[in-house]
């Protein structure tokens, strides 16, 4: 039932060389790429209301709390109804799936912004905008990474369920038509290309990121 | 008279022990450019009073005036040198020293240019570009120093700023604060717990009682200042300061030792009057 190495090895030079499997990255890399980007700025938006607002922290964050415990695939059946079979479905468990970790590390990073580092600033002068772009907001930093990077392992999770589910020409999908055609070496090729793609962001970009951000910021 | 301080009181609420009053009925005037130094036991509220004075921390009863105005919000003619250096470390040396000066709307130029040059005074001129994180402790201070005085502020308030320095360091900005006090004529408190300090750098120096932080005694000393040569008159006030600083030491150490406190205070006498205080 396993394909040999060989021929795995052959499958994915040729995919990779055809644009098959590049094409299906591509893809795949794109809609997680506009996911994310709308899941960190409404995470961002949602933290910072949260954060100043008491009304809006005892309703809404209350709220995301719960909602952060459902996997997003859960919301599929949903966007399916709302969206159709389509890009949109996807996108948005996509998006769904990383909004709620970014908005409760954005909270808890606007939170514990260090009294001193507000105070120094007040007394400087800083205030309004101009305090939340250069204090709240640089100061919250190593935890917006942290919150970051659990936000994309949950949202490339969702993508990969909801590409093999949906459809789009992702990796996901490219997954489930080798199922569909019986071949197995593309399965596994597949395979080894999602875990090489998420070993990379996690080790290489965020762990990275982290580590320096918490040198800097002297907390480690 | 320049700056009034009127029947302070302030409390905080406590979790075991309710409301805890630290500062209680506390008035005081100064004048314009004057250099007043507090000296107190420690948790008697120096730096709650320097954070009332700052527009930080707000009195339950009481208002504080300064040139008439009443002090009610934080603002960048009062500029602090906390406790702790509070650089941001998400910027470099120059950029946490020109944070104060480019809301001041000056020019990015002249606001770097100034900066290099305070920063030059504070012996950190090669330091110039580097992050605090790799920076020693003393080193963050004087620049958390260099970020206040680069303000040029109209009162600069300044809670032990030079506890975290070697005795070369402190000496060296002893007497460059006293240049810049002379030259600006800001008006300054000062929070030590070292008395000799207090003595050669200020005209006042405010002795607090503790629980609650009430002003126990005001000296005067009128001389001409250098910030490092003691002499006879000053040798005398310090030891005046520290009797009746003494007095609130014990208190203290009644109240955290018990019973133990007599066989205590007997080694602190001889102790304290070699280090002036410096261990409080
Ligand atoms: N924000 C706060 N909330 C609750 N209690 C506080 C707060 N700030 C200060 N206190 C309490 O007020 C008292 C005085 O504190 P303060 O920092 O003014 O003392 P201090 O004289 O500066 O002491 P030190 O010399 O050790 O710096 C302390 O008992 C402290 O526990
Ligand atoms: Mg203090």
């Amino acid at each position: 039932m396993f394909p040999s190495f060989l021929e795995v090895m052959k499958t994915l030079i040729s995919g990779i060389i055809s644009g098959q499997i590049l094409t299906a990255i591509g893809a795949s890399l794109s809609r997680l790429l506009i996911g994310f980007t709308i899941a960190s700025v409404l995470g961002l938006f949602l933290g910072y209301l949260i954060w100043r607002y008491k009304l809006v922290e005892d309703t809404l964050g209350f709220l995301i709390t719960a909602l952060q415990s459902i996997p997003s695939i859960v919301w599929f059946p949903l966007a399916i109804i709302w969206f159709g079979m389509n890009n949109m479905a996807i996108l948005f468990i996509v998006t769904i799936g990383a909004t709620w970790t970014i908005t409760v590390s954005a909270t808890s990073g606007f939170k514990n912004v260090p009294r001193l580092y507000q105070n120094v600033a007040k007394t400087l002068g800083s205030s309004g905008t101009h305090f939340l772009r250069t204090v709240i907001f640089p100061s919250s930093v190593p935890q917006l990474i942290s919150g970051l990077r659990i936000a994309w392992a949950f949202a490339w999770r969702a993508l990969m369920a909801g590409e093999l589910l949906g459809a789009g020409g992702g990796l996901g999908q490219l997954l489930e038509a080798g199922r569909s055609l019986g071949q197995m070496d593309l399965v596994i090729s597949v395979m080894i290309i999602i875990g090489i793609i998420g070993t990379v962001m996690d080790n290489f970009v965020f762990l990275r990121l982290e580590s320096k951000v918490q040198k800097k910021w002297g907390l480690s | 008279m320049y700056l009034t301080i009127e029947g302070i009181e302030k409390s905080f609420s406590h979790q075991e022990k309710g409301q805890i009053k630290v500062l209680d009925n506390i008035n005081l005037e100064v004048e314009k450019g004057q250099f007043v130094s507090i000296v107190g036991p420690s948790g008697c509220g120096k730096s709650t009073l320097l954070y009332l004075i700052a527009g930080l921390e707000h009195a339950d009863k009481g208002e504080i005036h300064i040139e008439g105005k009443k002090v009610t919000s934080a603002g960048p003619d009062r500029v602090v040198v906390f406790q702790d250096d509070g650089l941001f470390p998400w910027l470099t040396v120059m950029d946490n020293v020109t944070y104060g000066l480019l809301l001041k709307k000056i020019p990015k130029k002249e606001a770097e240019l100034k900066a290099r040059e305070m920063l030059k005074m504070m012996h950190l001129g090669n330091y110039i570009d580097s992050y605090p994180h790799q920076l020693s402790g003393g080193m963050k201070q004087r620049v958390a120093i260099a970020r206040a005085l680069v303000m040029e502020p109209e009162v600069l308030l300044m809670d032990e700023p030079f506890a975290a320095l070697d005795e070369q360091t402190r000496m060296v900005l002893h007497k460059e604060l006293i240049e810049i006090w002379k030259k600006t004529k800001v008006t300054i408190f000062f929070i030590t717990h070292n008395i000799r300090e207090a003595v050669l750098l200020s005209e006042k120096i405010i002795v607090f009682a503790t629980r609650p932080g009430k002003i126990k005694a005001t000296f005067t000393s009128t001389r001409m200042k250098d910030g490092f040569t003691p002499n006879d008159s000053t040798l005398f006030l310090e030891k005046q300061i520290l009797e009746v600083l003494q007095e609130e030491i014990e208190k203290v150490l009644k109240e955290e030792m018990g019973d133990d406190y007599n066989f205590k205070t007997d080694n602190l006498h001889r102790d304290s009057s070699d280090n002036l205080g410096s261990h409080i």
